[in-house]
């Protein structure tokens, strides 16, 4: 029998929040046990709890905490092929390999997320242009199923099942380990080109400029209206070569002191005067149009993990991401009519990210897909907020877009539906693999992904 | 220095593991679930470049330890600190309806315990030398220093244990073998997930590093976290007409 506890559990979004029955899984066994005494029960894995919304939280059921399935099971220093449990972090890859010269091959805005979390959301990073999502870079996976099997899946072995379980939000089995290839890097600092921009137009002059950087990024002003609509500041990085020294010295190398969010927890701080504020100030800090610049990589691929927990400055109330991808349009109409919808909201947007996606399809659940991509964090205003996300879910969906479930604690089903046309076909393959429907979620039986076959 | 450790797959093992492959030293792994012990050999080659080994071990299987011991000296050129470090709480509710499940508690937690510990004794006794001279270090708990209803089996069993190794520890100095015996307090590890308590718990890389100092340093008796120490001198305190009405 699995000891089990009850816990209140949150996504990163502190919202829902809800209690849940869980375990924590110390080997593979343990997860087996888990399933063997599950009595009926429903069940989900959970790695660092990094999704905004619900795709973690399972409110009736036996959630699986992996944070201890973290054992390293082998590395090729030829190949940069790395086998791993789901619960090593990326802040732990990093940590252990840079000093040898390799970086994942994808990382997302946090390196506090468990590779089977990446997974399970087949995460982007700011390379997606050229280096597709994590999936790409994973050879093969091995799946505990809900019947106490374990699968490898890959390419050519139950390979819809690996596509499926890439993005699959945990839907299709319990992940144990994978094989990722990491890359070279020569040194730990990352050249860093900031260029102001002051409107879409400007945006995507930079950014076709700087397409063959590696890492691109826009950072968004997203209370900016009219002419000033997609006001930022876009970053190009690449890994920069052995002996490059960055500015601040060696320190900059290592991971900054923490300072906490739970300092600063509270309901108020986050209001129309602070957003503006925060905006202008990010805008103005970069005095001259154009700067480059050597730093190290955790404040070029990390710089929110130097507050730790920073989503409690939000308060209790937590807040929203929304995250959307919307075609490649050379007007931009559904970015400019989303972004000014946004500006004309009365909400508060703070923390805003712009990204042009590659060419690559992914298939199943994945979220990327070619076209222009915005993120922006939303204090969590209830109907102002809520009503402000169905009006933008109608103008992506219409433009053949989509939100990042991943993001996500809202989205309703047929929105969803238009948003995943391929999310039948998802389904024969997560229903096959699971027939008693095994593994939910919230998010699953909000969207209806793991309902019975109607 | 190689290190055996007995019992491998544990959370503070593995954490103990991690300290003595960051220093260099090699290690054998035995446990129960071979492969499991295997992956966390793996680990410690890829993450600190150790070598490890990993084999299966039964701490009941009383006939087979001497040969494990010899494999393990056999693979490491000998055995200069061994951790014995599994162990079993059991349910107390389940022991006192069920003997069988009792009497795994105490083969476990003393019999086994025991077992390997003369194993690894006669080995060490015989294989001692100048520069050689080995070290017994044995995981035992606060709740062996005094017997309540809430876990008596586990406690009694332990408490048997910690009794053996001072009396090892005194046999074992003409041959310059160091006995320790490490009574810890609450480690988060499987064995107290889900507890509810004020009591302060220690993580298990805490627990480790403790343990890892304690037999550099030659400690005899380990208390961890230490302010156990005073706790357990206070309720040892209490005369027992009172203590057993006390419902601990
Ligand atoms: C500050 C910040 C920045 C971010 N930036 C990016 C970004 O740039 N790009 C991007 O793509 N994402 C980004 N994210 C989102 C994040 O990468 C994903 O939410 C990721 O899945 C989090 O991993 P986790 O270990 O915390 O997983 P959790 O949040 O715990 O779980 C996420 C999903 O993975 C599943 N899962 C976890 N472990 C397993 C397992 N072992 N087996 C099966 N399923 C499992 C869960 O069931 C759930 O569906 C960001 C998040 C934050 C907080
Ligand atoms: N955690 C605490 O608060 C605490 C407090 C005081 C003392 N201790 C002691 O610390 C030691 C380590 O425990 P832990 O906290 O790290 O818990 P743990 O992770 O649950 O470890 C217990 C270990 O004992 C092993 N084991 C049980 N029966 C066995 C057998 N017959 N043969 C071989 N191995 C067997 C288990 O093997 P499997 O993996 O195969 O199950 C497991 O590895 C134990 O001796 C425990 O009594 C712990």
């Amino acid at each position: 029998m699995s000891t089990t506890v009850t816990q209140q559990l949150e996504g990163w979004g502190r919202y829902p929040r809800i209690s849940a029955e869980c375990v924590r899984a110390g080997s593979r066994r343990d997860l087996q046990d888990a399933i063997a005494s599950r009595d009926g029960k429903p069940m989900l894995a959970r790695g660092m709890g990094r999704a905004y919304g619900d795709a973690a939280l399972l409110s009736s059921g036996i959630t699986l905490l992996t944070e201890r399935l973290d054992r390293i099971l082998g590395f090729d220093a030829d190949t940069g092929w790395l086998r791993c449990e789901a619960g090593v972090s990326i802040a732990e890859i990093v940590r252990i390999f840079l000093p040898r010269g390799f970086f994942p091959p994808v990382v997302p805005g946090t390196r506090f997320v468990s590779v089977g979390g990446a997974l399970a959301s087949d995460i982007h990073g700011k390379n997606h242009h050229v280096a597709g999502t994590w999936s790409s870079h994973v050879r093969n996976v091995e799946l505990l199923k809900s019947t106490g099997e374990i699968v490898v899946c890959d390419a050519d072995h139950e390979s819809e099942l690996f596509r499926a379980t890439a993005g699959g939000q945990g839907l299709t089995g319990i992940i144990l380990s994978m094989e990722i290839r990491l890359i070279r890097v020569e040194s730990p600092a990352v050249e860093m080109e900031s260029i102001r921009v002051r409107n879409l137009e400007e945006f995507f002059e930079a950014s076709d400029a700087a397409s063959d950087w590696p890492y691109s990024v826009g950072w968004i002003n997203g209370l900016a209206k009219g002419n000033s609509l997609g006001r930022g500041i876009f970053m190009a990085g690449r890994h920069a070569p052995a002996g490059t020294r960055v500015k601040k010295g060696p320190l900059a190398l290592i991971p900054r002191r923490f300072l906490s969010g739970r300092l600063l927890q509270s309901n108020l701080l986050l209001n129309g005067l602070t957003a503006r504020m925060f905006n202008a100030a990010y805008y103005r800090k970069q005095l001259r149009r154009n700067i480059r610049r050597n730093v190290g990589v955790y404040p070029y691929f990390f710089p929110l993990d130097a507050v730790h927990r920073w989503n409690l400055m939000y308060g209790n109330r937590g807040f929203f991401q929304y995250q959307y991808v919307v075609p490649p349009d050379p007007e931009h109409r559904a970015l400019r009519q989303t972004l000014s919808e946004i500006s004309n909201s009365r909400t508060l947007p703070v923390l805003g990210v712009i990204k042009e996606f590659g060419p690559e399809q992914h298939g199943g659940l994945s979220f990327p897909t070619p076209g222009v991509t915005v993120a922006l964090d939303f204090p969590n205003q209830g109907d102002r907020s809520l009503s402000l996300f169905s009006r933008l879910d109608d103008i992506v969906a219409d433009a053949g877009g989509r939100v990042y479930l991943t993001k996500d604690a809202r989205l309703g089903r047929d929105a969803f539906r238009r948003m995943y046309p391929d999310w039948e076909r998802w389904k024969v393959v997560r229903d096959a693999a699971d027939p008693d429907g095994v593994f939910q979620s919230d998010l699953s039986r909000r969207l209806g992904l793991t309902d019975a076959v109607d | 220095m190689p290190v055996l450790i007995l019992g491998a797959t544990s959370r503070i093992a593995q954490a103990i593991a991690a300290e003595y492959a960051a220093a260099g030293e090699t290690l054998y792994l035995a446990a129960r679930d071979a492969d499991e012990a295997e992956r966390i050999a793996a680990d410690l080659r890829v993450r600190h470049s150790a070598t490890a080994t990993a084999a299966a071990f039964d701490a009941r299987d009383f006939d087979s330890h001497p040969a494990l011991i010899a494999a393990a000296a056999e693979a490491m050129g000998g055995i200069d600190i061994a951790i014995v470090a599994f162990g079993e709480t059991g349910e107390q509710k389940e022991s006192e309806s069920d003997f069988r499940k009792a009497l795994s508690v105490i083969e476990v937690n003393y019999t086994g315990a025991v077992s390997v510990c003369e194993a690894l004794a006669a080995h060490m006794a015989a294989h001692a030398t100048e520069n050689r001279s080995g070290v017994i270090a044995g995981i035992s708990t606060v709740a062996g220093d005094r017997g309540r209803p809430s876990n008596y089996f586990y406690g009694s069993a332990k408490g048997g244990f910690s009794l053996y190794l001072q009396g090892l520890r005194g046999r074992m100095r003409r041959h310059g073998v160091h006995v320790m015996t490490a009574k810890l307090g609450f480690v988060d590890t499987p064995m107290t997930y889900g507890l509810k308590t004020r009591i302060p718990i220690a993580s298990p890389e805490a627990a480790a590093r403790a343990i890892t100092r304690g037999i550099r340093r030659r400690k005899d008796t380990l208390y961890y976290p230490r302010f156990w120490r005073f706790v357990m001198f206070a309720i040892k305190a209490i005369p027992e007409r009172l203590f057993k009405r006390l419902s601990v």
